[in-house]
């Protein structure tokens, strides 16, 4: 044996291989935890939940401190530039990056990117990546068995309008298993990755589409413990953005607050 | 959802989500980790291992980081994502390699307002249910250290976290612990 590091694709599989019905009792019981703490004012959280054990692999992989409460300096309050340099428009459509079509339920996701005050986050960098229609990634440590396309990567770029607005045409994801535990499947989700006006509101996060039946069920989205906060994760079916005999539409605002102001407060300090 | 607060309202945020384990098509980019080009004048490398709770390196995480350039002032060029090999942007993305590696080929940071200069770091990982901010502060004025409000808020434990050390050929050498004995301190803003 050497000591060399484990392959990272052993590293995908939680050890114990929990059931379904276990994973669910335990999201439950933090989530009734969250609610009671919120209720009874003690909760100093952010809105996704850092220590989440029914998410296997975060276990050895979340803080058990409390984050520091800073005053951002003036890097932290600034936002790296971005611009038609690096993004070219065609990177804004996943379904024409190779010779051929994607198969797949074509669709189109818009919507704003907005600041804490509603206010249009303009000229910033939006990049999503996801699954295909089979819920394969192109990814080398992807072992589900299910094709990939020849005619889909499933990464895309674009940058805000001046009224904040972004616009990705794409294939719509598959659901796909995983092994966090038994018959484990994530709902099918598109990544997204945002810059705001300043680093602090920096976000990677997941949009669902509505009515998955995998909600209840799945670990990752169940990290955020408020259903309010979930509901922002999931688009919306928008019939008017759906062009006939072509693509579905699909809208999803994203707002950049940076405001974590209520984290884990120290006791008595008044911020 | 769509958000149809008027403007001027203070609307909730949207929550993050781990970054997952495939984001490896996605996010990095070619030059990505080469904010400064590689052994260009003032160029430094800036490397260290990411390490979860049971000491193990981890594989499937990613580092940015954005920072001043060498004289304070903070990049205001775009290019990025498309480095022109000379310029300075100031932003930086890499993945961490399968012995938990990370390395940036950057600049030192000046001072910006006069403060203790540092390098603004967030941590994304498969395992991470959410982005996590950190600082990698330059350890050589020691007088600035001493002088910056977070670092002296901290435990020596604490602060040795954020400070990174010189390494013989000029660079930048600094592990980042998500957990364990040797955490890392993060940031709320």
């Amino acid at each position: 044996m050497t000591d060399a590091p484990p392959a990272p694709e052993s590293l995908l599989a939680a050890p114990d291989q929990a059931t379904q019905r276990e994973i669910v009792s335990e999201i439950e019981a933090i989530h009734a935890a969250h609610a009671k703490a919120v209720a009874d004012g003690t909760y100093r959280g952010g809105q996704t939940l850092y220590d989440f054990p029914p998410y296997r692999s975060s276990i050895l992989r979340h803080p058990t401190k409390n984050p520091k409460l800073v005053d951002p300096e003036t890097i932290e309050l600034t936002s790296p530039a971005f611009g038609q340099r690096d993004v070219a428009a065609i990177e804004a459509d996943l379904t024409l990056q190779h010779a051929g079509e994607p198969l797949g339920e074509r669709m189109v996701v818009r919507g704003r990117v907005l600041d804490g005050w509603g206010r249009p986050v303009r000229g910033q960098l939006v990049e999503i990546w996801q699954a295909n229609s089979a819920g394969r990634y192109v990814h080398k440590r992807d072992q589900h068995p299910a094709p990939l396309d020849p005619n889909f990567t499933g990464a895309g770029r674009t940058i805000t309008d001046d009224d904040g607005w972004y616009e990705f045409t794409t294939i719509k994801p598959g659901p796909y298993p995983w092994r966090n535990h038994r018959n484990a499947w994530r709902p099918a989700h598109i990544h997204f990755s945002l810059f705001g006006t300043a680093f602090t509101q920096r976000i990677v996060t997941q949009m669902y589409f509505p009515g998955d039946p995998l909600f209840a069920l799945d670990p990752i989205y169940q990290s955020i413990p408020d259903q309010k906060d979930r509901d922002r994760l999931v688009s919306t079916y928008d019939h008017d953005l759906t062009e006939p005999e072509f693509k579905l539409g699909y809208r999803w605002d994203i707002v950049l607050s940076g405001q974590h102001r209520t984290w884990f407060e120290p006791e008595g300090e008044e911020h | 959802m769509i958000v149809s607060t008027p403007e001027g309202q203070r609307i909730p945020g949207t929550a993050g989500q781990t970054v997952g384990p495939f984001f490896g098509f996605g996010l990095p980019y070619e030059l990505g980790n080469e904010i400064a080009h590689p052994w260009s004048p003032g160029s430094i490398v800036l490397t260290g291992t990411v390490y979860q709770g049971n000491g193990d390196p981890i594989p499937d995480a990613m580092i940015e980081i954005w920072q001043a350039d060498s004289d304070g002032t903070i990049p205001e060029v775009r290019g990025s994502l498309h480095r022109d090999k000379y310029g300075f942007t100031g932003f930086g993305r890499t993945g961490t390699s399968d012995e938990g590696r990370y390395t940036f080929w950057t600049r030192n940071p000046g001072a910006v307002d006069g403060k203790a200069p540092f390098i603004a770091v967030i941590v994304f990982s498969r395992g991470l249910p959410d982005k996590l901010h950190t600082r990698i502060y330059l350890p050589d004025d020691e007088a600035a250290l001493a002088a910056d409000p977070l670092l002296a808020s901290l435990t020596p434990e604490e602060r040795a976290t954020l400070i990174a050390t010189r390494a013989p050929d000029g660079g930048l050498r600094h592990d980042i612990h998500l957990q364990g004995e040797k955490e890392t301190v993060f940031l709320a803003y």
